[in-house]
Parts: C-alpha cells; structure tokens; sequence
C-alpha cells in the first residue's frame, strides 16, 4: 500500500490549515455562504437535509487497519458513531458539526486519509477494482495508475474549476468490477505484444442523461497516461459547456460533438503536451509500484477450511457465497457483507469497523478495501483462517452470506439525509431485503442486482441495475419507477423503463411479482434474471408488473 | 390565474449545527416547526424571508415552505418537509429523538 511521504504529509497539513482558516472566516462573518460554498465542497462538507456531511476519499478503495480504526473513531467522537460507505468508494459521515470538521479533517490526515476532491466541479476519488491485487483474473494491480492520477489530479491548477465534476475508474481485470463504462473517463489495463497499456473510454456516466462511455483510445502505452489524461481534461475543460449544469458533463461534449472529433482535439493536445512529461512522472510511478507489491503470503493447510466447510452449514453458504477467487489457491478474496438483512445497505458502526481492522491486521496482511457496491472487502486470507475470520464476523452481524443476491443492494441515501433526493431508497431496500429473506428465495433466486437511486442523479446507479428503482416526487408522493436488464460489468448496458412507476407500499410487491415470474419462465436453476430477461425480452415481466393492476382497474 | 398563496412558514440551516431551523414571530430560530411563524401574506412572506436573508451570518439557504395550519401550530405539506422536521427513517436520529 502507498505510504505518505513528507511531502505528502506536509501538503495535507497545510490543506487542512488553510481550510479551517476557511471555516473560521465563514463563522466570524468574513466569508458569505455563496463564497464560503465551493471552498467547503472541495474539501467535502455539504449541507444536508438535517446536518452537514463529510464525505471522506478512501482513494481507489484500498485502506489499511489503521485508517479504518481511525474511520471508527471518527463515528465515535464526531459523529452518532457509524459511516456510510458509498457506491464512489468514500465514506460519509452525516451529522458532524461545522466547527468539528477541521478536527476531523486533522485527524484523517494523521493516517493519510483526506476529503478533497470528493465535491466539486474538480477531478474526484478515482476508483478502482475492489479486488485488485488479488483477484485470479488481472492483468496487473491497477491501484499504483490510480495512486499516480490521484497525486496528479489533487489540486491540479488547471482543473480545480472544472464545468462540472469528473469522475475516473481504473481496473486491471477484464471482468471489470468498477464499471468503468459509467464514467467520465474508464480505464482499463491491456497488453498489446507483451507491453502494457490502457484502454481509454470517455464519456459514460448515469444521472439524468445516461450513457455508455466509447472507446477514446484502444491502446494507450502506460507512460503516456498522464499527458493523456491532461489532454482529455484540457479539451473538456474548454469544449465542455458552462451554460447550462445539466449540459455540462463531459459525455454530452462527447454526445454533442461526436468522438472523432473530440479525439482529433485530444490528439492534438496530447502530442503538444507529450514532450513536456520528461519521465518524473515515470520515477514517481516506480516508487509508487514498489509500495504496493504483494503481501508475503504464507503458506500452509488448507484442513481447516475443509473442516469447517463438511461440518458446518452456516459458514459452507458463507464461503459459497461471500467468497471470490484469489490468485493463490489457497487464499480467498472475502466479501464482508455491509447489508444485513433489513439494515442500512453501506452503513457500519464504529464497533463493526474496529472488527474489520481487527480482522485486516490479524488475517488479512493489513489491507481492506470498499467496494462501489457499498460492501467491505479483505482482498487476502489465508483458506485456513477463514473459519475464525467467519466467526469474528458472525458475532458482529458481519456474516450475512448474499454477496451478489437479491438483498445486496445498492442504494443511495436518498431523502433521509440527501438534499437532492426527490424520494427515499433505504426504507425501500430495507423492505426488500427483509421480505425476502422471509420468504426464504434469495439463494434459489441467485445473482441479482438491484440498485436504487432516490433521484434522477442516479447515485445508487440504478441504470445498471438488473433491477433499477428509481424514486421520484409524483404530486407531493414518493412513487418508484422500475427498469430492467442494466448490466454493470464488461459490457455495460442501460436498462428500460418498463412503465408506470408504483406507489411506497407498492413496490416491495412489485418486485416479489418479477421474482416468482423469473423463477416461473427460467430455463433451469443456472440461467440468471438478467439471462432470462436476455432471452425473453421485457414483455413477461411487464405483464407480471402491470397485469393485476389492469385486472383490478378493468 | 396564479395560485393562491397558502400558508407559509420561513425555514433553513443553522450555520454551525446545520440542522433544521425555524422563523418565530418573535424572530428567534426554532428547532421546532410548530413554533414556526404561520404567514398567510405574500407581501408579509417576502419581508420575513428578507429579514432571514440577512442573517446569514448565522443560517444558511433560508426560504419559504408550505405548510397548513394545525392544532399545535404549522404542519408540514410536503415529505420532504416532514423529514426535515423529524428525521431519517432509518434511524432515531434527529429532531424526532427531542419531540
């Protein structure tokens, strides 16, 4: 993992300094609201709908122990004693006090850790594949690209007042867990005869207007990613519209003036730029590399992972499901499920973060990771450790096994803390995920995703949802529209509206409708939702939304 | 025809809490809406979110919500508007560990 330098440490002081001096001169009246605003968004204070919020970078997902007992102590000592973890790989803390969040930044700094960029119309926490470094099937660890851009891009002079904010996701596997396809600009690591490079898409994200990002270059080499991401930032940067804020993200520049043309522009400007990167970038980036080699992992019996697998039920659905493959076969990469049944999907008290530090440091060589599906993940463990791992987690209602299941949920805050939000998301998750967990279907439906989004900005991601819900204000009333067939991975899709939306107390029944019709029209227990869908199209799973209501009307 | 204007209150953020905030009559913030100010006049609605505008020394966002009147004071119309006056649902968190 990447360690502070000086330099890094001293920067961060002096950040923090400077933004307290900020808030002092906000408080004592020398700084107006609409002067003080963007100043606080850049360090990631919003005003919320009952308190400020923090939203802390964990940048591209990976934390130490350290860090994350420090998260914990923040819980505690500013704040009601538990985060939220996002879908952007940050955590946010809904109810600390104006006056506090200096302290707090202070503290975050003290462990590297730090809130800048996670708001405003700047170059945000560039995230990454939660299982990078350890997954079977990467190319290579994405994360020191990720550190490098993340050095690159904190207060980088040219794009601190961009038109509009600008998000980057990296990954090394071609499995594509960041849903690179979603953002400004998505990153994926290839090789082309041997040497390594990237693939560049531009132009995806979800919100109001959503799109599917295309291919900007098909083989970037490795060391020209800086000067090339500098060129797409300049070209968004004076292309990109500033009229209107619904106008102005990078996809509708693309969307407007078409990808030829927005790739001559950034050619032209990558190949005046190119020479000026003299290879600092380079050093920096092999230093970088040296941090983040693999753990020393051990070797050992795996016996009493097999034990605990024969004997124990609990902990075999566990291992089948909260499992990953990791690329030593005798570790795992495990999945700490942040959505037990009928809890806040993404939440984790100050005690729950200690366990997973805990766990990090005893287990799970000191690494932890966030995943953009609002889950914990220790990316290393030994097969033999699992079943202690298992228990710790039981014991503090960390063991849910539905990682990738139908109470797995994405969902953004919504109108319970957001400002923004026209409808709630965690209740209806809430619903959810305990209706069927009464009913006892979860495992049988299998691989399930639904994403909630409590208004069209679509932070809960719901586009790519295989099952999206979207809540809006219908005449003063919550009332949820439904889509179907988004996909998040590789080949990323948009799902479809399917109709009307539905009523609060009407969409748990909704979606329990297209569940019983799924497992009614599958081809076998192995073909999933999405593959059904795929394969029949929308019109059953309308007809199960929509034909009682029709009955009832008629 | 333009809508006729419905009762009123003046709402926004206190600066160092942040947390949900009301005009009195008496111009004090309250943390309550039901001691909120009723205003049923336009003309009385824009004055009153003047006079907040200034103090933004010490609030922040300060506007004009729609409320009707109950027995205890103003009520909310609106969910947003009743959450903000509660709190979350997922929590008992907020203005409705105090009420």
């Amino acid at each position: 993992m990447y360690r502070y330098t000086d330099f890094d440490t001293a920067f961060l002081a002096s950040r923090n300094a400077q933004f307290r001096a900020q808030v002092a001169r906000r408080i004592d009246g020398s700084l107006t609201e609409d002067e003080f605003k963007p100043l606080r968004l850049m360090n990631g204070v919003y005003l919320q709908l009952h308190a400020y919020m923090l939203r802390v970078a964990i940048p591209y997902g990976t934390l130490n122990s350290a860090q994350m007992r420090q998260l914990a102590y923040l819980a505690e000592r500013w704040d009601k004693g538990y985060g939220h973890f996002t879908t952007r790989q940050n955590i946010q803390y809904n109810w600390p006090k104006l006056r506090d969040i200096p302290d707090m930044l202070d503290a975050l700094g003290a462990v590297g850790l730090h809130a800048i960029q996670t708001s405003g119309n700047t170059i945000r926490n560039t995230t990454a594949d939660p299982f990078a470094g350890a997954a079977a099937d990467e190319i290579a660890d994405p994360r020191p690209l990720a550190e490098l851009i993340r050095q690159w891009s904190t207060d980088h002079p040219e794009f601190q007042f961009l038109g509009r904010k600008f998000k980057i996701a990296i990954t090394g596997s071609p499995k594509d867990r960041a849903v690179t396809k979603a953002h400004d600009i998505g990153l994926r690591l290839v090789e082309k005869d041997g040497a390594p490079g990237l693939q560049v898409l531009i132009g995806g994200g979800l919100g109001r207007t959503p799109m599917i990002g295309q291919v900007l270059r098909d083989f970037l080499p490795r060391a020209d990613l800086l000067p090339y991401l500098e060129a797409v930032l300049a070209t968004y940067n004076l292309l990109g519209r500033r009229d209107n804020k619904y106008k102005a993200r990078i996809k509708i520049t693309v969307h407007e003036h078409g990808i030829e043309q927005i790739r001559q522009l950034v050619e032209a400007r990558f190949a005046e730029i190119r020479p000026d990167f003299t290879g600092a970038d380079q050093a920096l980036l092999a230093e970088i590399e040296a941090q983040f080699a693999a753990p020393a992992f051990h070797s050992g019996d795996t016996a009493p992972y097999d034990a605990a697998y024969e004997s124990d039920p609990v902990f075999r659905s566990w291992a089948d499901t909260n499992l990953a493959r990791h690329r030593r076969p005798d570790h795992a990469i495990v999945s700490i499920s942040l959505k037990a049944h009928g809890e806040t999907p993404g939440d984790a008290s100050a005690e729950q973060m200690r366990t997973m530090a805990d766990l990090a440091a005893r287990y799970g060589y000191d690494e932890l990771r966030i995943s953009h599906e609002q889950n914990v993940i220790l990316p290393h463990v030994h097969r033999a450790d699992l079943p202690a791992v298992h228990a710790a987690l039981k014991a503090q209602g960390l063991a849910t096994a539905n990682i990738g299941l139908i109470s797995d949920i994405i969902a953004c805050p919504g109108m319970d803390y957001c400002a923004l939000a026209t409808a709630r998301s965690i209740p209806i998750a809430q619903e959810i995920a305990t209706r069927f967990e009464d009913l006892k279907l979860e495992h049988d439906i299998g691989e399930m995703k639904i994403k909630i989004s409590g208004c069209i900005n679509a932070c809960g991601h719901h586009h790519v949802g295989h099952i999206g819900i979207l809540g809006l204000d219908r005449a003063g009333v919550e009332n949820y529209q439904i889509t179907l067939g988004g996909d998040g991975g590789p080949d990323a899709t948009l799902g479809s509206r399917t109709g009307p939306g539905f009523p609060a107390d009407e969409i748990v029944p909704a979606i329990e409708r297209l569940m019983r019709a799924y497992l009614a029209l599958r081809d076998g227990r192995d073909e999933t939702f999405l593959e059904t869908y795929r394969r029949l199209g929308a019109e059953p799973f309308k007809s199960a939304l929509y034909d009682s209501a029709r009955t009832k009307a008629a | 025809m333009s809508r006729p204007f419905g009762h009123k209150i003046v709402t926004a953020s206190d600066l160092l809490a942040g947390d949900v905030i009301y005009q009195t009559a008496d111009d004090r913030w309250s943390r309550q809406l039901d001691e909120a100010e009723l205003i049923t006049d336009e003309a009385h609605a824009q004055l009153r979110l003047l006079h907040a505008d200034r103090q933004q020394g010490h609030i922040v966002g300060p506007y004009l919500a729609e409320v009707r009147p109950g027995p205890r004071g103003p009520e909310p119309i609106h969910f947003r508007e009743a959450f903000r006056a509660t709190g979350p649902s997922n929590y008992a968190h907020g203005k409705q560990t105090d009420l």
